[in-house]
């Protein structure tokens, strides 16, 4: 059973813990985000925010590059797995100066992209450049991809036809 | 211990660098003995030479298997970077290996314990990258065979001293053997399986 620690004798190694997962956790929400943004609204948000802090000199630690990956699905949801085929998919790697190192990947075959998404991805890391990318450049990506896909979501529902049978006799 | 965050990056233009790096490594192979030049474009990681690590980035993926020497295989450094930017697995065993990186001459094996393909697939054979000291200085050697009109010289120094002496094992096996690729910085020559070299005195 896990201990319950009193307070005032917060375990560092779980708080270290706690930490990395809300990191992982931040990254993994700005990640799905960022996959789903077109790469111009990215680098415009970016360019913004750039007129605000000056943004920390970076490199590539890997150059943008494309690959496959197999897509893996399964019969009926829950069946045997399948392979179902390949996708290009793009990668970049990022690093900042001050060491953070960001991954990017993306379908298709924008470089640029990987690379813009590698770029967030460290600065997210970064204790001076998360809180400002989180709210000028993921936030508004966010609004943007909730509003497109709650558009798609009404688009369809508009053509929803229900199928009901009418009850016969009854007069 | 190195995290990525301290790793040398890899080439700034992938496509360019490793089509030269190619170009060059291919030179020295057609011309055995004469010194091609690599243009470095990537971070070197310790205990690498700028064109062992553009020759690395060039010809390792993950379906070559690598052997390091023992001053390689020690540095987490080296193994990391291979790893993160080629994706090469690392074998002890140096009967399977398709490279073989040494750092410093005195820790090459026997020769004859590395692949050395098989009379129908003659390729299947490790190609030794071996770091020596200089490529423009030092005992001259006289080498033969096919891609040389005639004679070419080398002057070089390198260790083992009896490299060339020990590589005439290959003469007996062709088609099989090992080619051997020397670098000094960002110097190449290839020993291809089929020169032969006498040496000439410094």
């Amino acid at each position: 059973m896990r201990q319950v620690l009193s307070k005032g004798s917060v375990n560092p190694v779980t708080q270290h813990n706690t930490q990395h997962n809300t990191q992982q956790a931040q990254r993994k929400a700005a990640m799905a985000v960022l996959a789903h943004a077109e790469a111009g609204e990215i680098a415009a948000r970016l360019r913004d925010l750039a007129l605000d802090v000056a943004l920390p000199p970076h490199q590539d630690l890997r150059a943008p590059e494309n690959g496959l990956v197999m897509l893996r699905g399964r019969a009926g949801g829950d069946g045997a797995p399948f392979n179902l085929g390949e996708a290009t998919v793009s990668r970049a790697a990022v690093r900042l100066a001050s060491g953070e190192v960001g991954f990017g990947y993306t379908l298709g075959r924008d470089g640029e992209k990987a690379r813009l998404i590698a770029l967030c991805d460290a600065l997210v890391q970064s204790r001076d450049f998360g809180g400002a990318v989180e709210r000028d450049v993921i936030a508004p990506l966010r609004e943007q991809l909730m509003v497109r896909r709650k558009q798609a979501a009404a688009e369809t529902a508009a053509t929803k036809v229900d199928f009901y049978t009418m009850v016969r006799g009854e007069g | 211990m190195t995290t990525i965050a301290e790793l040398p990056p890899g080439f700034a233009d992938k496509v360019l660098s490793a089509q030269s790096t190619f170009r060059s490594v291919m030179d020295a192979m057609a011309r055995p003995g004469s010194v091609q030049r690599i243009v470095p474009g990537a971070g070197t990681p310790d205990r690498m030479m700028r064109g062992t690590a553009a020759i690395a980035l060039t010809l390792f993926d993950h379906d070559t298997p690598l052997w390091l020497d023992a001053r390689m295989a020690e540095s987490s450094d080296v193994l990391k970077w291979l790893k993160f930017h080629t994706g090469a697995p690392v074998v002890q065993d140096t009967s399977i290996a398709s490279f073989a990186l040494i750092s410093d001459g005195a820790l090459l094996p026997a020769l004859d314990r590395f692949a050395l393909g098989t009379s129908e697939y003659p390729d299947r054979s490790t190609t030794v990258i071996l770091q020596v000291e200089r490529l423009d200085a030092g005992r001259s050697f006289e080498l033969r065979g096919p891609g040389i009109d005639g004679a070419a010289r080398l002057q070089a120094s390198i260790r083992p001293f009896d490299l060339f002496e020990r590589l005439a094992f290959n003469e007996p096996l062709f088609p099989r053997g090992i080619d051997v690729v020397l670098v000094a910085d960002d110097a190449v020559v290839a020993i291809p399986r089929t020169a032969r070299i006498v040496s000439k005195g410094s």
